[in-house]
């Protein structure tokens, strides 16, 4: 030790002459040897001050490899090294400066490892930050934003405020300005800097500049015995009301202002240590059975002096009356209070906004997958008056057709680009040989048509978990489809619900065409509304019906395409949507596009509506949905386009 | 009702004239009985398991779930996808008494070996702990009020299903909801029902349900083969009566009106009837006995959860009552009986698989593929289901009369005589 202490004042004595010139790196590191050697959190400081102050450009290397643990020192001269192993333990010793390697091969036991601890590492860190910000790498920028925008601390206000003007990329410069305004809000030194900082966060979505804000207007739960005043009180607390008359007592006896008493656990355990002969405090134990006698054979104890007495009610309420309950700002200036308060509730107000944004946008994603799912519904039941049980199993079975074509086809753009139209294809011929060998055979049935269709859906189900099985299948959307839609911290929507949007708008569009221009669709409406003048005027309504058909499960196959995008592809799948289908169909009314299309929106926006109300529990959310369309058809029992014709007497 | 204000009354027959049926669907009945006794564990030769005796009455309470479905869909046209909710509260509704009273006894023991004996909030606390511990609460929910009285909580057997119809159907019948869009309705309450029960708030333990039911609270020294007979009787019993009950409810005037309801509501509503209330009235009994025959049925099966309630269930009563034979009772109790009977030899695995060489057919997988299929051609082909069976011996043994009587021997003009 004291060898070591005269060499070090011989290098010191040393180095000092040089001072003066050009001192190199390696002659500061020699004026704080035993500071590098063996660097201590709270006495590091002054060394990295010192390396920082000289401006010399090895400094970032040499803090990186010292936090690295890669610096060694020679025992013999004592000079630092930045070692680099090269196996075998042996070392390569480079130059701490410019990385020039000096020795190689020296064997490792012959140096001094440098082994600054967890806390030192943290503040060459600190102390790196500034480097890195100012890096010419926009990658290590990133990289020293990103680690600093996780932990705020006062001291990198400078080092930020600095790199500033000389930051060349637009994003992250706008990211250091941000950054920097929140280290301002919180720790800025005067209260103009923090007010001016407060006020540029106002109105901001991002939770960052919530949380910072909320930082800011952080509360503590205080009691008083005068009534708080002044600016920094958040909340007056009323027991009862705003805070439990056990909490509030609570908080009183933990600030010694109050005897605590028993709990009831304790009296009874109080109780039963002391039963004598029988008896407790002169009660008989047989009585103990109501609070009443309890209480009695306490106070007998109490007045005993063997447990301590029970606090009355009448104390509670002497206690609770004496103090003031309230939260009070941490912040202490009143300033900087008013202005993170009115920052906060700008922002809550933009929040607010955003999320009704957000729920508008949610629930139109929703409604375009209940139109999807229930038009094909809605046209069956419209022209043939005909509940299809097995519509679910329709979309089931698109669904699974998407996953046999991804099978085959491994390119995710090109099976989606086959799968939609096969959908199609399948469950059209599905719907037709259903209609064929089945429901034109219940036509004056329609509620036994309902049962067969039943009948047909569960042998579907099963069918598909005998061959799929029951786990459930990947229907994986292509990559362009992943990620979402960012607009800001709150709305965001993702690419496959877009898809979704846009492929129902598409339907609508096509539907609207086919049932208003074309052949086909006049014969359609017109057998909706009247089949035996349908018949009469030379339409065939059994063709009609078939192609209706066809088509409604057709469009039930695209949807399963669809769906199975984004949900997990099933047996039971098509069960999730049905009652949805069939609610959208029962408040839309039946045969009319628009009318689907207005009860897939109603009911899309009223779930979600529910949803956000009641965000914990979205089976409430289905549960309210029903009763609100039981209500509903109080008001109108056709839906909300009414049809006349067939479909209206079934 | 308006029977009672027809000037001169018509020829009513005696019950059992009109229905010759109940006479024959009694003494079958009582002579299943006297052959499930003798070969009861616990009151003959011990042929026949607890768990048979037990799955025997779970089916007549279903045959009765079936007969009220038969009523108000069979008879009245209103194909109901809710009657197996009703079934299932009423199951709840006697779950909780016994699951309160058999915690009750249990918290009771355990907290009588303490030091100073419990405070009756005490006893209310360990019992709420002890039933609602596992959806993570403490407190009884305020439809608990009653679980500790068994008499009103077999009241609330009654009165749940059939508060829950009268609201229900009142609503539905008013707006003149009818045919298919009531079916979608019914289901929708259905499924609103189930998942409100899906949750641990619901206050009826989400979707643990209540289980322990068939320990019968207090009767701990009674063994299960007794307990198991004994529901068996409570079971037949329970669809005697509710027998006798429809066919009286079917037969007559009334049954005249509801029927012809189901044939054409339109007609009856201008021929001055007022068709919601014999709607409501036939929708609303039927869901009363309906929980009736929960409250019977889940105590044999020892739980309940919410996965009871789910549409799916009322659908199958469907299939049970259309293979039966729809608008005959004697159809719904052979369906219920054949049908769920037949469900669980298959899906138990009793069935032997069959070996077509290429591939084995494996009946737990392809039961109900084939009771899809089935169940399709019934209805395509057999609209009268397995009842129709009995028309085919009846014709079969009245082939010399001349002319048809129709279904509805009710409807027999005076001067035609009595059938044969």
């Amino acid at each position: 030790m004291l060898l070591r202490f005269l060499r070090t004042l011989l290098l010191v004595l040393l180095a000092v002459p040089t001072a003066g010139a050009a001192e190199t790196l390696q002659d500061i590191l020699q004026r704080h040897a035993d500071e590098v050697a063996d660097p201590g959190r709270r006495t590091v400081g002054p060394v990295i001050e010192d390396l920082v102050a000289s401006g010399l450009p090895g400094v970032p290397s040499f803090l990186t490899a010292w936090s690295a643990r890669e610096v060694v020192q020679r025992p013999g001269d004592g000079l630092f090294f930045v070692a680099e192993e090269t196996g075998d333990d042996r070392l390569t010793l480079r130059d701490v400066a410019t990385g020039e390697a000096l020795a190689t091969d020296v064997p490792e036991d012959t140096v001094e490892e440098v082994r600054p601890n967890g806390g030192v590492r943290r503040v060459i860190g600190t102390a790196l930050v500034q480097f890195q910000l100012a890096d010419p790498d926009p990658e290590v920028r990133r990289d020293a934003v990103q680690a600093l925008s996780r932990s705020l601390e006062p001291d990198q206000i400078a080092p930020l405020e600095r790199s500033i003007p000389g930051e060349s990329d637009p994003a992250l410069k706008a990211r250091k300005e941000q950054l920097l305004a929140y280290l301002q809000a919180r720790y800025g030194a005067t209260t103009e800097a923090r007010v001016a900082a407060l006020d540029s966060l106002a109105g901001d979505l991002s939770v960052e500049t919530r949380a910072v804000l909320n930082q800011v207007l952080d509360t503590e739960f205080r009691i008083a015995e005068t009534p708080p005043e002044g600016p920094r009180v958040a909340r007056v607390l009323t027991p009862g009301e705003d805070i439990s008359r056990e909490e509030a007592h609570a908080a009183i006896v933990e600030a010694g202002r109050a005897a605590a008493g028993p709990t009831p656990g304790e009296v009874k355990a109080a109780l039963e240590a002391n039963i004598a002969g029988g008896r407790v405090g002169g009660v008989p134990v047989a009585q103990l059975s109501s609070e009443a006698a309890r209480a009695r054979a306490y106070a007998a104890l109490a007045e005993a002096g063997t447990v301590p007495p029970l606090v009355s009610p009448a104390q509670i309420e002497a206690a609770l009356e004496r103090h003031s309950f309230f939260e009070e700002y941490t912040e202490t200036d009143a300033e900087v209070i008013a202005a993170a308060a009115r920052a906060l509730a700008s922002t809550e107000v933009n929040v607010g906004l955003n999320q009704g944004l957000d729920l508008g946008l949610d629930a139109l994603s929703l409604a375009s997958i209940y139109f999807l799912a229930a038009i094909g519904l809605a046209i069956t039941f419209g022209v043939m008056g005909v509940i299809n049980m097995a519509h679910g199993e329709f979309i089931m079975m698109g669904a699974y057709t998407g996953y046999v074509v991804q099978l085959v086809i491994p390119d995710y753009t090109l099976s989606l680009v086959v799968a939609l139209p096969l959908a199609f294809a399948v469950t059209f011929g599905a719907g037709v040989a259903l209609e064929r060998l089945v429901i034109r055979w219940l036509y004056h049935r329609p509620l036994e048509t309902l049962l067969a269709t039943f009948g047909v859906s569960i042998m579907l189900q099963q069918l598909a978990k005998n061959i799929f099985g029951t786990q459930a299948r990947p229907l994986t959307a292509p990559g362009w489809l992943d990620g979402s839609l960012v607009v800001n911290d709150i709305v965001s929507i993702s690419y496959i619900r877009i898809a979704i949007f846009v492929m129902a708008l598409i339907f609508l569009a096509v539907l609207l065409v086919v049932l208003n221009r074309t052949r086909l669709g006049l014969e359609v409406r017109a057998v909706t509304q009247n089949p035996g003048m349908a018949a009469s005027m030379g339409i065939d309504p059994d063709r009609i019906n078939m192609l209706t058909f066809g088509l409604g499960s057709g469009i039930a196959g695209i949807a399963g395409v669809a769906i199975g995008l984004y949900a997990k592809v099933t047996s039971e799948m098509g069960q999730d949507y049905i009652v949805q289908s069939f609610m959208t169909v029962v408040v839309g009314g039946v045969g009319n596009v628009w009318g689907t299309l207005a009860g897939a929106g109603l009911i899309g926006i009223f779930q979600k509506s529910v949803e956000w109300l009641n965000p914990s529990n979205t089976l409430a959310a289905q549960t309210y949905m029903v009763l609100f369309i039981v209500l509903f058809i109080q008001i109108r029992p056709r839906g909300i386009v009414a049809l006349r014709g067939r479909a209206a007497e079934a | 009702m308006s029977v009672a204000a027809m000037p001169s009354r018509p020829v009513r027959k005696r019950l059992l004239e009109a229905n010759p049926s109940v006479a024959w669907f009694l003494a079958i009945l009582a002579l299943f009985c006297l052959g499930v006794t003798a070969l009861a564990e616990a009151t003959g030769t011990g042929a026949l398991s607890t768990s048979m005796i037990k799955t025997l009455g779970k089916t007549l309470c279903l045959c009765l779930v079936a007969l009220a479905m038969d009523v108000v869909w069979g008879y009245q046209g209103i194909l109901s996808l809710g009657h197996m909710a009703f079934f299932g509260l009423g199951g709840y509704a006697i779950g909780m008494w016994l699951m309160y009273a058999r915690t009750e006894i249990i918290v009771a023991e355990s907290l009588a070996e303490a030091a100073i004996p419990p405070t009756p909030a005490e006893i209310e606390d360990a019992i709420a702990t002890q039933i609602f511990g596992v959806v993570g609460s403490d407190q009884f929910p305020a439809i608990w009020a009653f679980a500790d009285s068994l008499v009103l909580q077999l009241a609330m057997v009654v009165a749940v299903p059939g508060l829950l119809a009268l609201v229900f159907g009142w609503l539905a019948f008013r707006s003149r909801v009818t045919g298919v869009y009531l079916s979608i309705l019914t289901q929708a309450m259905t499924l609103a029902l189930s998942l409100y029960l899906f949750q641990n708030d619901s206050g009826l333990r989400g979707n643990n349900g209540l289980s322990g039911l068939q320990n019968l609270p207090g009767l701990d020294a009674v063994d299960q083969a007794t307990v198991s007979i004994a529901f068996f009787y409570a079971s037949a019993a329970a669809l005697a009566a509710g027998y006798l009950l429809f066919a009286w409810v079917t037969s007559g005037k009334m049954g005249s009106v509801i029927r012809a309801i189901r044939d054409d509501e339109a007609r009856v509503r201008f021929l001055g009837y007022h068709v919601e209330s014999y709607k409501l009235f036939v929708f609303t009994l039927t869901a009363v006995v309906a929980g009736i025959a929960g409250a019977l049925y889940y105590p044999q099966a020892g739980i309940i959860n919410p996965a009871e309630l789910a549409p799916i269930a009322s659908i199958y009563l469907a299939v049970w009552v259309a293979i039966g034979g729809r608008g005959r009772l004697y159809g719904a109790v052979i369906g219920a009986a054949f049908v769920s009977l037949l469900s669980s030899w298959f899906t138990g695995g009793g069935a032997p698989d069959v070996d077509l060489g290429v591939y084995t057919i494996r009946w737990t997988d392809w039961w109900l593929v084939l009771l899809g299929v089935s169940f399709v051609l019934t209805t395509l082909y057999a609209p009268k289901g397995l009842g129709g069976l009995i028309d085919v011996i009846e014709a079969r043994r009245a082939r010399r009369r001349v002319g048809d009587y129709g279904p509805d021997k009710g409807a027999l003009r005076r001067e035609e005589g009595p059938p044969q």
